[in-house]
């Protein structure tokens, strides 16, 4: 309905509430038309767009460029093939971190996991000190967390290496994978554990079938952000590294000092596409068992 | 399927310096229905989680079939509990979560399937077997609990005020088929509630409780009509109460001269001298509304003049507050038996006799000299 027509009906003296009574749909429908017509807004959101997905456009285009160099000098594979057939210290690097992010998610999942149903559904003393303490390396600088690793593996005694980054990596992933699944039981009723044991099931039985279960949601987007944290972690595994445990950012890093080879543009374009392909067919899973 | 006797004796809890339970005894027959009823916060949680194994009592024994049970766990009890929130596991389909016990004990498949089928039929939800507990309504969920609860053919049912979720039309409903469930396995019921309406349409046995202490028990006429208790007689249905004292007892006849009434005849059960101290009751449907004095053709009928303060419509019945000479209100029910088209005939500020007989009413808390 347009402005002219609400005018004439008011003038015809139509009562005020047939302007109003009009369905919640119709009115939703003038406001999308309002918001598509609003110059701003579309101009904000196609700015958005192209800030996000510029600097990968480039990179995109700047993989394909036969040389090194700011100006387009023709299109050619020649760094793709580089990047699969000459680049063997950089695959090495690509499965230390593949290594270690599976290895550490897995471990900070189980640790995070079991901590965060103890201190959510099991009653001790200063049970909220200890919650609290569990979010202290999500917030504390990742150079401290570096220097206080790397102060605590010198006293113990422990080589620098492939073993040390994994058990840094571990450390500063458990508090997000507790955040995560204390989330998702602080939803839950307490009662549903109880229900489970009325109805004959062990203490372990509870826990196995009915609590991690429950959890699974949490737990998988914790896993999952663990992965990605260890994966493009740089401050504390450079802090904790040592000879020959190069991981893909320490890789980069350094190959960068010397000049960006296009053969990382090529890597990161692959690693761009990898992630799609993976999070795509994830994302509809993981609606799934949110949704339940 | 069997019931067990429950035998509670002499159970204490305190959570903190506060009593929830005070020296609480009950003895609950095989098969029986048996409501525990009070207002909220008077520990009839409190007293089903400790028969359930989920609370140790500080003091006193719990024994089902003679056996203490204290000591053991819940999933080593014969006792299920419908939880008032549902307790339903949101990971698991309405098959599933019923059929959880029985995975447990690792039922073969064939004997699982067709038992789940069996008791998702008593529960009238055989067509929702797939569905998630998030997909189901109020009712449904709390059918799917007491299908769950009673697959484990347990000898005792709990049941923490299960239908308090629910509107008041399908609390009816349920309430009614809750009862033909217990009519067909037989087991014993324990039922928790607030409600006093719940407890006396289903139960066989009612023991009402106030401040973690239980005040009376006994089938729901005895509790109605002969409270013992003024919380009793207040707590349950209506009434109208005052406390007075016996002045003239002739056998089983007792006259209570009351302040704000005047002398009122009363029978009963046995006879209470004259300088008792009692509370009188008399239920407000017993009591005769009329605009013209009853003829004194009998010399048991109290009678006491009043104005209408207050009359209340409400189709099957009126409700009228009347206030007495004296300036006491008295509640009176009418009911409307006959169809009338005119209205009532007792209007608002009329004045009325208020009549009813020496055995309609009843004494409660009696003190003797
Ligand atoms: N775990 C507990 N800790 C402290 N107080 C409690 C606990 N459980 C119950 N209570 C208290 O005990 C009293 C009785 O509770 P409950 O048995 O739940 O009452 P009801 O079920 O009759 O409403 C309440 O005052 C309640 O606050
Ligand atoms: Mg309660």
């Amino acid at each position: 309905m347009s402005d002219e027509t609400l005018l004439a009906e008011r003038r015809n003296g139509a009562p005020l509430r047939a302007k109003t009574g009009r369905s919640g749909l119709e009115s939703r429908q003038r406001h999308a038309k309002a918001r598509a017509a609003s110059s701003f807004s579309g101009f904000a959101y196609w700015a958005t767009i192209v800030f996000f997905f510029m600097p990968l456009v480039v990179l995109l285009v700047a993989s394909f460029d036969k040389e090194k160099g700011g100006e387009w000098s023709g299109f050619s594979f020649i760094w793709y093939v580089k990047l699969f057939t000459e680049s063997g210290e950089l695959w090495r690097a690509f499965g230390n971190s593949a290594l270690i992010a599976f290895a550490s998610a897995l471990t900070a999942t189980v640790l995070g996991t079991l901590a965060a149903i103890g201190v959510t559904w099991y009653k001790f003393p200063f049970r909220g000190y200890v919650r609290t303490l569990n979010f202290l390396p999500m917030i504390l600088p990742e150079i401290v967390i570096g220097i206080s690793l790397l102060v605590f593996f010198a006293g113990v005694g422990l080589k620098l290496g492939l073993v040390s980054i994994y058990i840094a990596h571990a450390t500063f992933n458990l508090p997000f994978v507790f955040l995560m699944v204390s989330a998702r039981l602080d939803e839950f009723d307490y009662s549903v554990i109880e229900a489970a044991r009325d109805l004959g099931a062990s203490e372990f039985q509870t826990l196995m079938k009915v609590i991690v279960p429950m959890s699974m949601p949490g737990i998988a987007s914790g896993f999952l952000t663990a992965v990605t944290l260890s994966l493009e972690d740089f401050v504390i595994t450079f802090f904790v590294t040592g000879p020959g445990a190069t991981t893909l950012p320490l890789f980069v890093y350094s190959a960068i000092r010397f000049g960006v080879s296009p053969v990382i543009n090529a890597l990161s374009v692959v690693m761009v596409a990898g992630t799609v392909a993976l999070i795509l067919p994830l994302r509809n899973y993981l609606k799934y068992i949110a949704a339940k | 399927m069997n019931g067990s006797d429950v035998t509670i004796s002499r159970v204490g809890k305190s959570f903190g310096s506060f009593a929830a339970l005070d020296d609480v005894s009950l003895d609950i027959r095989k098969g029986e229905f048996f409501s525990l009823l009070g207002p909220s916060g008077c520990g009839k949680t409190t007293l089903l989680r400790i028969l359930g194994g989920f609370e140790v009592p500080d003091e006193g024994t719990v024994a089902i079939d003679g056996v203490d049970v204290v000591g053991l766990s819940a999933d080593k009890r014969r006792t299920n509990t419908v939880f008032q929130s549902y307790a339903l596991f949101p990971h698991l389909s309405i098959f599933e979560n019923v059929a959880f016990p029985l995975r447990l004990r690792k039922v073969p498949p064939k004997v699982l399937s067709s038992r789940v089928k069996d008791y998702l039929a008593l529960v009238q939800l055989e067509a929702h077997a797939d569905k998630m507990p998030a997909q189901l309504s109020g009712g449904q969920k709390q059918r799917v609990a007491i299908a769950r609860a009673l697959i484990n053919e347990p000898s005792v049912l709990l049941l923490d005020e299960p239908l308090s979720a629910l509107d008041a039309k399908l609390r009816q409903h349920m309430l009614v088929e809750l009862d033909s469930i217990h009519d067909k396995v037989g087991i014993t019921f324990i039922y928790v509630t607030h409600d006093q309406g719940e407890a006396l349409s289903v139960s066989d046995r009612i023991a009402v409780m106030n401040q973690g202490k239980v005040l009376q028990v006994g089938p729901p006429h005895e509790i109605y009509e002969d409270p013992a208790t003024d919380f009793v007689a207040r707590f349950i249905g209506e009434t109208n109460l005052f406390r007075g004292a016996v002045v003239r007892s002739e056998g089983l006849l007792a006259t209570v001269a009351i302040p704000e009434v005047g002398e009122v005849l009363v029978t009963t059960d046995d006879p209470v001298p004259a300088g008792s101290s009692v509370s009188f009751a008399v239920r407000p449907e017993k009591i005769r509304i009329a605009a013209q004095k009853p003829a004194a053709a009998r010399k048991d009928l109290n009678v006491v003049k009043g104005a209408v303060d207050e009359p209340i419509y409400s189709g099957f019945q009126t409700k009228f507050y009347v206030r007495t000479e004296k300036g006491v209100t008295f509640k009176v029910f009418k009911q409307h038996a006959d169809y009338s088209d005119k209205g009532p005939e007792i209007k608002w500020r009329q004045e009325v006799f208020l009549s009813w007989s020496a055995e309609d009413g009843t004494l409660v808390e009696v003190a003797r000299p």
